[in-house]
């Protein structure tokens, strides 16, 4: 076993995992943090998309014991008390969502767009920046429009 | 995935001991390719060494006309660095069309080359910009570094240390990707340097590899229309549910045009 000491969502945390344990599952199934999830588990649908030093990762796809010394943002860390992130409220006020699985990863990758895009990227941006996330529900219409939306607001 | 030991060293040197006296030792750059193949079993290494903790192997340099890119640096980095894009702009938007943003986040030059996937997008620009391999021990040419699938002149353990680009007068890339992996079901990487035409074909065959006879009708004349004449040898040609043989050298030619065409 190795310990591991990270910040989640502002908060120092510390942790016991086998070097085979994926960040996502620590994150899951440690520390409880179940909104970001597990899809495919094989890299290609982005449901498990988190932050990494404020970037995008799927964290599926790297180890618990190589986040060691990261600051790692999750779903859970963006509202503000009952107050949404302007990026998860965009995606409610635009039906954003139809199932709700892929959403958490959505949104992570959608602050990623921001972070490099800033906050007008137009619909082609959005949608190749979109190419590892994936919605079963097919429902890219509205999450394009929320991501938008949500991009804007965080510029006010 | 099965149990291994986890290493990470804070030097190359450490590294080098590491996977040295390991028993099936792996190293581990991005992991964007060693841990799904770990987590399917198809990999099973004693110990995972990361170089993730090495802060020598990230970087990119520009000297003259040669840029030097870290083993580590990620894609991420490569696509959105302004040298890069200045340099050889061609190697910025390669970089930037690896799988998806969030892999790009992870994966990493070295890590691309040292697995020499057969159907990705760095080894035709190693070749094709005659690019220099910098181990812990050596320098390869780009083009004597991919020796088939998935392998390369890398000895067991040898470290990826940086790459070398030489600054071409004008070059471009153009794949036509697997639209869910966005991998090169072909991609044709074109140079225009000093010392004549240069390319690299990925996605078609065992490996990336130097296209000689696209690089001779180059010779005559450095437009599309010098590729009118020629045909990719279907023979040589991977063939898989994603593309036939036939349609495989077919495309080569296409890439290899649109790519010439997009130098001008």
């Amino acid at each position: 076993m190795s310990t591991i000491n990270l910040a989640v969502n502002g908060q120092s945390v510390s942790g016991e995992v086998e070097p085979r344990t994926l960040l996502v599952e620590f994150l899951r199934e440690q520390l409880r943090l179940t909104g970001t999830h597990v899809g495919c588990d094989t890299s290609q649908c982005g449901a498990c998309v988190v932050m990494i030093d404020g970037k995008s990762v799927k964290s599926c796809t790297m180890l618990a014991v190589m986040a060691d010394g990261a600051e790692v943002t999750t779903i859970e860390g963006l509202a503000n008390g009952a107050e949404l992130h302007p990026m998860q409220q965009a995606f409610m006020d635009n039906h954003g969502l139809q199932c709700g699985f892929c959403t958490p990863g959505m949104v992570m990758s959608a602050l990623d767009i921001v972070n490099r895009h800033g906050n007008e990227p137009d619909d082609a941006i959005v949608r190749r920046e979109l190419s590892g996330n994936i919605c079963r529900c097919t429902g890219y219409q509205n999450i394009v429009k929320a991501i938008r939306a949500g991009a804007q607001a965080m510029g006010e | 995935m099965y149990e291994f030991s986890y290493h990470r060293p804070a030097s190359v040197a450490e590294a080098a001991e590491l996977i040295a006296n390991a028993a099936d030792g792996k190293l581990v750059a991005g992991g964007q390719t060693l841990l799904p193949t770990m987590k399917h079993r198809l990999a099973s290494p004693s110990d995972v060494i990361d170089l993730g903790g090495i802060a020598e192997l990230s970087g990119i340099v520009v000297n003259g006309n040669i840029v030097t890119i870290g083993a580590m640096t990620t894609h991420a980095e490569v696509a959105a660095s302004s040298e890069v894009r200045e340099a050889i702009p061609a190697l910025a938007a390669l970089a930037g069309n690896i799988g998806d943003p969030a892999v790009r986040n992870r994966g990493t030059l070295g890590g691309s080359i040292a697995n020499n996937d057969p159907a990705a997008d760095y080894p035709a620009a190693v070749i094709a910009l005659g690019a220099t391999v910098r181990t812990n021990r050596r320098e390869i040419a780009g083009e004597d570094f991919f020796t088939g699938m998935f392998e390369t002149a890398l000895e067991e353990d040898e470290i990826v240390v940086a790459v070398d680009f030489p600054r071409p007068e004008a070059a471009s890339y153009m794949k036509f990707e697997n639209p869910a992996s966005r991998y090169a079901i072909v991609g044709v990487f074109v140079a225009r340097t000093a010392a004549g035409p240069r390319a690299a074909v990925t996605g078609a065959t065992a490996c990336a590899h130097r296209a000689f006879r696209i690089e001779e009708s180059l010779q005559a004349g450095f437009g599309a229309s010098a590729l009118d004449g020629f045909e990719a040898p279907v023979d040589k040609m991977n063939s898989d549910i994603h593309a036939s043989a036939e349609y495989r050298a077919h495309l080569v030619k296409v890439m290899a045009q649109r790519a010439v065409a997009a130098c001008a």
